[in-house]
């Protein structure tokens, strides 16, 4: 039986909170969504249909000619190669910079929880490097780099490198600091190095989040360089482009296929080393 | 001297409040000594302990450790110092997917260079060292098992194993009994003196099993809202002593109220 009348009881303090959240985030939301021309509608008017249905009509069957397959195999391995050798690159550069940024593996903290002020000044410094380097997209790298090294997959690679190096340095840490803090503490606490906690204290709990993001970030990386390719960095990309530029639906569509296999391969390895590491 | 405490005041780890964990210790130990540290929950145990290994920074007073004031001198020469000690936490600080044989042997890791430590992930180094450790607690069977197969005791003494491992001057052991059951952990404090005095090295023991620490260590501290209420040798430690230590607490400590069970509030409301 429900109480009524004076025994009702008590209101949900949270209710009027969780009310005025929802009204500010609809007034916020509004004049985002008259900005971005957000006008779903034009999708369903006679001629965007006509159109749309005219390209998609293109796509089947998709292009099968051995000379076209074999130039895809061509572009795909360019691509693979180009995301692979950027997140090597980036890898490189990351892990040394995680090392400086992770706090979990100061010495200088234990006892006193304050990090000597030299070490706070590098971790700010390389943590600002950090966020320098993701904040730039890889394909405005790879547009200026082009303008640089030339048309070709070595700006593709270097622009991957530049910008999945912040952003694995700064994910690493942060999958580093958020692992159980005893284990690493010990190692410390005990008179260990920095290096030998994070191999003996938190690797062995993070390994497979930090391989499991890694391999995440190599998909990534493959869609991010088949973008770079529109900008002349070669790969699926570039062939990507010229189809596009052609109408040619059936090509595109083989490609989008190589695509979806990409992502779907990935997605396997990554499941397969997480059933390994687990 | 190992230790050499004057008036040594030391905040709870993490809170700089005003609250302190130690008040005013004064405090000589010898090396090779065997102490146990008793005293009701939230005495200051852990922090004695944690202070004792560097772990913690002293508020006020002096501290010194094997002839080093470790908070006088820089960062590297402090972490030098702390190679010579070992800590042993309450709870066993083993990465559950760890291996046990690494799990051990990285009490060997402040010997050892990094690429030593490396080349131990993939070979362990010493294994041999290792399983005698195990052995010593009865897991030599779970050598190369991984950590999370253990059992919570069984952890506890591979915690242990990895102190035996090191070859430290001073062990700091917080409770390490919490959770064996009695014929274990006589064997395991058996073992960890018999290590101990084999080495000369000094061992300071928490312990909340007070027939234990009067029967099996020399010296007994007892220590009570950040103070030490004595030290004294074995022989000297009465059961009043012992009574007046916990004896407090225990009368204060409220009773829990009874409470009607109210059964039209279980009941669902529809």
């Amino acid at each position: 039986m429900l109480a009524h009348g004076a025994d009702a009881i008590p209101r949900d303090p949270a209710w009027r909170s969780r009310l005025t959240m929802t009204v500010i985030a609809v007034l916020v939301l509004w004049p985002m969504l008259v900005q971005a021309e957000f006008k779903p509608w034009i999708l369903w008017d006679e001629q965007s249909l006509g159109a749309t249905w005219q390209f998609l009509a293109s796509f089947v069957p998709p292009a099968h000619s051995t000379e076209f397959l074999q130039i895809v195999a061509v572009s795909t391995w360019e691509t693979i190669a180009m995301a692979t050798a950027g997140m090597a690159l980036a890898m490189l550069g990351a892990i040394p910079l995680t090392l400086l940024v992770t706090e979990r593996l100061s010495v200088s903290r234990i006892g006193s929880g304050k990090v000597a002020p030299v070490a706070a000044a590098i971790r700010h410094g390389v943590r600002a490097l950090l966020v320098l380097l993701r904040s730039v997209p890889e394909l405005v790298w790879a547009l200026l780099l082009v303008r640089i090294v030339g048309l070709g997959p070595t700006a593709g690679v270097i622009a991957i490198a530049l910008t999945y190096c912040g952003m694995l340095g700064k994910v690493y840490a942060e999958i580093l600091e958020s692992s159980d803090a005893q284990a690493c503490n010990a190692i410390l606490n005990n008179g260990g190095g920095r290096i030998q906690a994070l191999l003996y204290g938190a690797l062995p709990d993070a390994a497979a989040e930090l391989v499991s993001y890694s391999v995440y970030r190599w998909e990534c990386a493959i869609r991010g360089s088949v973008v770079m390719g529109f900008v002349g960095a070669g790969g699926l990309g570039q062939r990507m482009d010229e189809s596009m530029k052609m109408m040619a639906g059936s090509e595109l569509s083989t490609m989008l296929i190589v695509f979806v296999l990409l992502v779907a391969g990935a997605d396997a390895v990554s499941a397969m080393l997480r059933r390994r590491l687990a | 001297m190992t230790y050499h405490l004057t008036k040594l005041s030391v905040h709870h780890a993490g809170a700089a409040s005003n609250t302190l964990a130690l008040r005013e210790l004064d405090l000589d130990i010898a090396q090779g000594e065997q102490i146990a540290l008793i005293g009701p929950s939230g005495a200051g145990k852990t922090s004695l302990l944690h202070t004792l290994a560097c772990a913690l920074q002293p508020a006020s007073g002096t501290l010194s450790i094997l002839g080093v004031q470790p908070w006088q001198v820089a960062s590297a020469e402090r972490h030098a110092l702390r190679r010579r000690l070992f800590l042993a936490p309450q709870t066993p600080p083993l990465p559950p997917r760890q291996r046990v044989v690494n799990a051990v042997l990285a009490g060997r890791l402040p010997q050892w260079s990094l690429w030593t430590a490396i080349r131990s992930l993939f070979v362990p180094l010493d294994p041999r060292a290792a399983w005698q450790a195990l052995g010593k607690f009865n897991l030599q069977d779970k050598l190369y098992a991984r950590v999370d197969r253990l059992s919570g005791g069984e952890r506890q003494r591979c915690g242990m194993a990895r102190a035996l491992v090191s070859n430290a001057e001073i062990f700091l052991v917080d409770e390490p009994l919490s959770a064996l059951d009695p014929t274990l952990a006589l064997q395991t404090v058996a073992v960890l003196k018999a290590e101990a005095a084999e080495r000369n090295a000094t061992l300071i023991c928490s312990l909340h099993q007070v027939e234990i620490a009067r029967s099996s260590f020399a010296r007994i501290i007892g220590l009570r809202d950040g103070r030490i209420v004595f030290d004294a040798a074995r022989e000297d430690v009465n059961d009043t002593m012992i009574a007046a230590l916990y004896h407090n607490k225990a009368a204060s400590a409220p009773a829990f109220d009874v409470i009607e069970p109210d059964l039209d509030g279980a009941r669902p409301r529809c």
